[in-house]
């Protein structure tokens, strides 16, 4: 088996979040995100939309990084901003996002640390956390699994709908609301267990259980047998390398760029 | 004939303190820069700003121009926060109307449209209602009795915009390859004005190939300056990109800095005089777009 970094392991386990989906926009919000779906659409899910992170819907993944000189990706349509709305509102999108914080619910937090009219430290705003997350899927990358992100009370501002009955809307499920996974520096999260509990779905290679929820400020589900996230194969590394990040810009994505095994075989 | 010409200085000379002011662009696309200096440079104060934010939002929160700020996000893109925006939030020193993107969006066209509110999901089960206090939702008069959240119209006072070309009848062009919410926030403005890049006769403003282009009537458009490289730093393509150097200048320039900044970029006498600071039309010209 090669070699591959932790950013390689994430970005393949975080392209399975499209592997189901058929026909949506794919939108992978900054950089590990977007090689993901970008690898999804070349491995996983070919009928995916996608843009190339301005307004042109494209055939192919846009390849992160300088491009050569005049080189125009294949251009299938245009979605300019007032039409990403449209589409998000007929629900036909997955898209991935990096909160600053994440709750036992799911509730996403983009906007601000602290109070709202005075906050500690002022991020975004909700952005259209609110809007994507009752109309379509979502999925989350989470770089430094902490219990910063992961919080033990609600997020601070709740910009993103998770599975808190109390908010919803006469105690209804949003028909819309479609949380899938979190990919983190230590594992893949999903929301699979008992009432949507956030539960360890797979351990990156040379974590322990343990190790997640000492990260993670509140509960998370743990199943009997917890697979390992499945390495990178040959085909994926090339794709990644060659293809889409030729720049090696996820190198930058965890600090010291870690081996994808911290067992140490890597 | 009709002529809408004005100079920045008298479209500027007609906002009055505490105005609810629209600011077209979308973070740091196609921004009225030159309109936010001119902002700057007037005693202008307590405005309640609605923006798709970008350095626009952060040059008026480093001035102390905003009482209200009405908005999804604030960021230069490139560099994803932006500092002054950021200082003023955290120091309380802007009131904050936060919504969902979708929901300034709906806003805005109920206002256009002459309506009380637009209905949507978008907002409902998050803090967005809890820091919106007056936000009401409203139940679906038929079979579903879904509950929604009624986005309240945004009604401007007026609408600052930047386009690649008009004329003195208000008629204009945007030929960047995204058009934003600029033609939302032209109808939900009692009064809507235009920087534009090139101020054409009529004849060459539309042609069939280029009638797609054309954003809203005339008739929605109070005035037009002509105003190249009024968008910096800013991109307004196919013109110009980003300038990502001046941002970062820009970012950098909170606290103490502020007045280097201000004295270096916007205590000038004009805009000609801005361009030669920023370093010329040809160093603009030749800034290359950032790769996305």
């Amino acid at each position: 088996m090669q070699d591959y970094t932790l950013a390689e392991l994430c970005i393949v386990a975080a392209a399975q979040a499209w592997r189901n989906d058929g026909e949506v926009l794919a939108s992978g919000i900054g950089l590990l995100p977007r090689l993901a779906a970008s690898l999804a659409k070349l491995t996983l899910n070919p009928a995916l939309l996608m843009t190339d992170s301005e307004c042109m819907l494209v055939a192919e993944p846009v390849p992160v990084g300088p491009r050569k000189n005049g080189s125009e990706p294949l251009f299938e349509g245009w979605m300019p901003y007032a039409r990403t709305f449209d589409l998000l509102w007929g629900g036909r999108r997955h898209a991935m996002v990096g909160p600053v914080q994440i709750d036992r619910y799911g509730q996403s937090n983009i906007s601000f640390v602290g109070e709202y009219a005075r906050p500690k430290s002022a991020f975004l705003g909700v952005r259209g956390f609110p809007g994507n997350t009752i109309n379509h899927a979502n999925s989350m990358f989470v770089p430094n699994h902490s219990t910063r992100v992961f919080v033990a009370a609600e997020v601070d501002m709740v910009g993103g709908v998770g599975y808190n009955a109390a908010r919803w809307p006469g105690g209804r499920k949003p028909a819309g609301l479609d949380l899938r996974i979190i990919v983190t520096d230590l594992a893949v999260l999903d929301f699979e267990g008992p009432d949507h509990q956030i539960r360890v779905a797979s351990l990156h290679p040379g974590i322990a259980f343990e190790q997640v929820q000492e990260n993670t400020g509140f509960p998370l589900a743990r199943p009997g047998t917890i697979p390992a996230t499945v390495a990178p194969t040959a085909v994926e590394l090339d794709l990644i390398r060659r293809v889409l990040d030729p720049h090696d810009l996820r190198a930058t994505v965890f600090k010291g760029n870690p081996p994808g095994d911290r067992a140490g075989r890597s | 004939m009709l002529d809408k010409r004005m100079t920045p200085a008298e479209i500027v000379g007609r906002l009055e303190d505490g105005m609810t002011i629209g600011i077209g662009g979308w973070a740091t696309r196609r921004k009225p820069m030159a309109l936010v200096r001119e902002i700057l440079r007037s005693p202008l104060k307590d405005l309640t700003v609605v923006s798709y934010g970008g350095p626009d939002v952060g040059l008026l929160c480093a001035a102390g121009k905003i009482r209200r700020l009405v908005f999804g996000f604030v960021s230069l893109d490139v560099l994803p926060l932006d500092a002054h925006f950021r200082a003023a939030r955290q120091a309380g020193a802007i009131e904050c109307t936060e919504y969902d993107e979708g929901m300034v969006l709906l806003g805005l066209r109920a206002a256009g449209m002459r309506l009380p509110f637009l209905p949507t999901r978008s907002g409902l089960a998050t803090d967005v209602l809890r820091v919106n206090p007056s936000l009401r939702t409203i139940r679906s008069p038929y079979e579903d009795g879904e509950e929604l959240l009624a986005v309240p119209a945004i009604e401007l006072d007026a609408a600052l915009l930047h386009v690649t070309e008009a004329d003195q009848l208000g008629n204009s062009v945007i030929l960047s390859p995204d058009p934003f919410f600029d033609d939302l926030f032209a109808r939900a403005a009692r009064a809507c004005y235009l920087t534009c890049e090139r101020l054409l006769p009529t004849d060459e403003i539309c042609s069939r190939e280029k009638a797609r282009y054309n954003p809203f009537e005339r008739s929605v458009v109070t005035g037009v300056a002509h105003v190249p490289y009024g968008a910096h730093p800013t991109a307004s393509t196919p013109g110009y990109g980003i300038d990502v150097a001046h941002l970062k200048e820009y970012s950098d320039a909170t606290g103490d800095a502020w007045p280097g900044y201000c004295a270096k970029y916007v205590d000038l006498a004009d805009h000609a005089a801005y361009l030669a600071a920023v370093g010329g039309a040809a160093r603009l010209d030749a800034i290359q777009a950032p790769v996305f």
